[in-house]
């Protein structure tokens, strides 16, 4: 136990003497702050562009699109085959026996965001009866539901947010219908957010359409049995090429693209800065060695062992890095978590809002990164501590 | 250039400090040459845009489609000289959705609208002559390993063919590319014959997606913009035209402000380098002073003095800005084989370098400044007398 103890001597002398280096171990939290910063808030980014399009799927939910669309933008459902999916065996119903299905037309609608004028793709979906009943985690938080047959619209809580003239109360025109705003709804954080909604049949009349996109419908068996079940019956119809695929698996293949390059560029980012700041830690850990020669010399002359030497230039490293690593990671929390922007996702080709979210272990992966970059800056230094002769040491002075 | 060793030698004093200085400015350069490049890449479709181009599309969503019967109509508008069309196919190969995009155009006019695609005149031919013809950007064609004369299989998303079926085959006929990296991205698409594509769907038939058109004098370009949405106001398909520029602009602010991120970003590594170098720097000046002193016993100015030590920060960071950024330039080609076309082609534009050279300067003026000064007013007997 002895070495422990000279461990905590030597470390004890180290960080006694650090408001002495104040500048440069400075520098080795503020640059390690920094990496760790830019890693969280853009890994808080991609989490929050996932979790947004993630969490609108439920395993009990399905949706049916044509045979061969990935999105909804691409599919098409016309209104015969709608009518048949929503009679197809397997399928939730409510207590008057009516089917949990809703046939659902989407179209783009132009609207700038707030404060600027460029027009940006807003997604636009009629639903259909049976939607609030389907996904009944959507809840109106402000105003009231839009009247069946009548132009009006809710509006997503982040859509509200996001883009401009979409308050309760406020008229909006597309083509040549002029809708109302009559509420705001929220569903959990989820894509749904970013969308207006209005019934779809006033929608389709509006918007000259004549077909829906595609039909989300709830389960009454939503095990794997049940699924098939309902994919076979699908499958068995002539009339019906239609894709069923349950509601999380959906959503997944739309967050991919977009998440994966921004965690991608999160990634190299954060790679190359920890390089640059494990030089700075480098430097800023030998010039503090270079200072306190004499010292570790002196200790090791009066029977200290090189191993504690080592040990504490590690352990003041690690603090330091740890330090940052605190720094950053509450920095990212501070300015990023719950901050909210909006981007065009390439798989769907419409705007989808979403909030940063800065999770526990996003934060958790800054700290292990600081640590990281404290041990490659750290090692070294020690090592060349340990090693200096004596003799020399003391004879530099 | 007289005192360029004794710059060095000062520079490289203590050897391990200053290549570890160096290379995190080196890491600073190399993140702005990426980085920036991504942003380029983003903006590349205004940069690349012709004046003398306008786009037309359905006024209320980009994604309606407009009738193919315009086409006579904008021709008939004064000043257009040139008008082509393209529809969106919605391309899926390999089972990959949008692994590329796939326009379904008139051969002739389309190439003629884009001049600054090269296609040989032979594939030109093909292209317009074969019913079935596609041509492809030349990133496209080596990435999936593509060879001129083969069928292409190609699934659609949105068109069936009349028979209810939604993959299709094209004879690959030619291939596009551009010499300017800037437009190279342009030409990752797969173009098909709008006269076969609108025949043989089952939906849709008559439509297209967008009109390009060709004007003489960019000056007149808005004027004629409006007159063609002119022609098709209160039809059932309003238009709306604007110059290809301020539409490339419009589609980069729908992904957002992909600048605004990346100048977050480095505003971060910049502000740690400018941190560390500083310090690196000011320890290095504070452990020569008696040499400094030496140097002014000698019969250095204090001008000179003043103007070696800003020299010698600014030494350093050429030296790693220098670096960093010709790292940057040789690592790009490498990633943009590794995205083979799924991303457009990335590049360290002029722009950068000019970017690149002005933040070194200001780094090393930031850095070098506070030593400098000191360096100015040391006097020499304290110097001397004070230090150890």
């Amino acid at each position: 136990m002895a070495w422990l103890n000279q461990v905590v001597q030597i470390t004890l002398v180290n960080l006694r003497s650090l408001p002495q280096r104040l500048g440069t171990s400075l520098v080795v939290v503020i640059g390690i702050a920094g990496v760790v910063g830019v890693l969280v808030s853009v890994l808080a980014m991609a989490e929050g562009f996932r979790h947004t399009l993630t969490s609108a799927g439920r395993p009990s939910r399905v949706i049916m699109l044509r045979a061969g669309s990935d999105s909804e933008l691409s599919s098409g459902v016309v209104r015969d085959q709608a009518t048949l999916l929503a009679s197809i065996p397997g399928l939730a119903r409510d207590a008057e026996g009516r089917p949990l299905a809703s046939p659902e037309l989407m179209v783009m609608v132009d609207l700038p965001r707030k404060g600027e004028s460029h027009p940006n793709n807003v997604p636009f979906r009629g639903v259909g009866p049976a939607a609030f009943a389907v996904r009944d985690e959507v809840r109106i938080v402000e105003g009231r539901r839009f009247t069946r047959g009548v132009r009006e619209v809710i509006v997503g809580r982040q859509a509200a947010q996001q883009f401009a003239g979409l308050g309760v109360g406020s008229r909006i025109g597309f083509r040549d219908s002029d809708w109302t705003v009559v509420g705001i709804f929220a569903s959990g954080g989820d894509v749904h957010e970013s969308e207006i909604w209005a019934d779809g049949d006033v929608a389709m009349s509006a918007f000259r359409r004549t077909g829906y996109q595609s039909v989300t419908a709830t389960l009454a068996d939503p095990s794997d049995g049940g699924f098939s079940a309902l994919k076979a019956a699908v499958a068995r119809d002539p009339r019906l090429s239609i894709n069923v695929l349950r509601e999380p698996e959906y959503y997944a293949k739309q967050a991919g693209i977009l998440s994966n390059l921004i965690r991608v560029l999160g990634y190299t980012v954060a790679v190359f800065m920890a390089l640059g700041a494990a030089f700075g830690a480098l430097n800023c850990m030998y010039s503090a060695i270079a200072s306190r020669q004499v010292e570790i010399a002196t200790l090791r002359a009066i029977g200290f062992g090189g191993f504690p030497v080592v040990v504490s230039v590690m352990i003041e490293a690690l603090l330091l890095a740890f330090l940052g690593g605190v720094v950053g990671g509450a920095l990212a929390y501070l300015y990023c978590d719950g901050a909210s922007l909006s981007t065009l996702n390439f798989s769907t080709f419409s705007q989808v809002a979403f909030a940063f979210r800065v999770t526990p272990g996003l934060l958790a992966q800054g700290l292990l990164w600081a640590l990281a970059i404290g041990v490659a800056g750290g090692l070294f230094p020690a090592i060349r501590a340990a090693r200096i002769p004596v003799a020399m040491a003391l004879r530099a002075a | 250039m007289r005192y360029l060793p004794l710059l060095w030698a000062g520079l490289f004093r203590r050897k391990a400090r200053t290549i570890l200085t160096i290379l995190s400015v080196v890491i600073s350069f190399l993140l702005l040459g990426l980085l920036d490049a991504v942003t380029v890449a983003f903006e590349s479709g205004a940069d690349s845009a012709d004046a003398k181009r306008l786009l037309t599309t359905a006024r209320y969503s980009i994604i309606e489609p407009l009738p193919l019967s315009y086409l006579r109509r904008i021709e008939q508008v004064p000043g257009v000289t040139g008008v082509a069309h393209a529809d969106w196919f919605g391309a899926k190969y390999q089972n990959e959705s949008n692994a590329f995009p796939v326009f379904a155009v008139d051969p002739r006019r389309y190439l003629a609208m884009y001049p600054e695609f090269d296609i040989a005149p032979a594939h030109l031919e093909a292209f317009a002559a074969t019913r079935t013809g596609a041509v492809a950007g030349r990133r496209l064609v080596d990435r999936f390993g593509w060879r001129v004369g083969q069928k292409l299989p190609i699934s659609s998303e949105i068109h069936a063919r009349a028979d209810g079926d939604l993959n299709w085959e094209f004879d690959l006929v030619g291939v596009i590319d551009a010499e300017d990296p800037a437009v190279r991205g342009n030409t990752d698409v797969v173009l098909i014959n709008v006269a076969y594509f609108d025949e043989a769907r089952l939906t849709g038939k008559g439509k297209t997606g967008w009109y390009i058109e060709r004007v003489v004098d960019p000056a007149g370009a808005r004027a004629i913009a409006a007159e063609i949405d002119r022609r098709f106001a209160n039809s059932p398909d309003e238009t709306k035209t604007q110059p290809e520029k301020e539409f490339a602009i419009g589609f980069a602010k729908q992904i957002g402000d992909v600048g605004a991120l990346v100048t977050r970003i480095l505003a971060a590594v910049f502000f740690t380098l400018l941190l560390l170098t500083g310090n690196a720097m000011a320890q290095s000046i504070r452990e020569r002073i008696p040499e400094l002193a030496i140097l002014k016993t000698l019969g250095f100015s204090d001008g000179k003095v003043t103007a070696l030590v800003l020299a010698e920060a600014l030494l350093l960071m050429g030296l790693g800005a220098s670096l960093g950024m010709a790292a940057a330039a040789g690592l790009l080609p490498f990633v943009n084989e590794s995205t083979g076309g799924r991303f457009p082609p990335l590049f360290v534009s002029g722009r950068t370098w000019v970017v690149a050279a002005g933040l070194a300067v200001a780094v090393a003026f930031a850095i070098g400044l506070p030593p400098a000064v000191r360096a100015r007013r040391l006097r020499i007997v304290d110097a001397l007398a004070g230090h150890r």
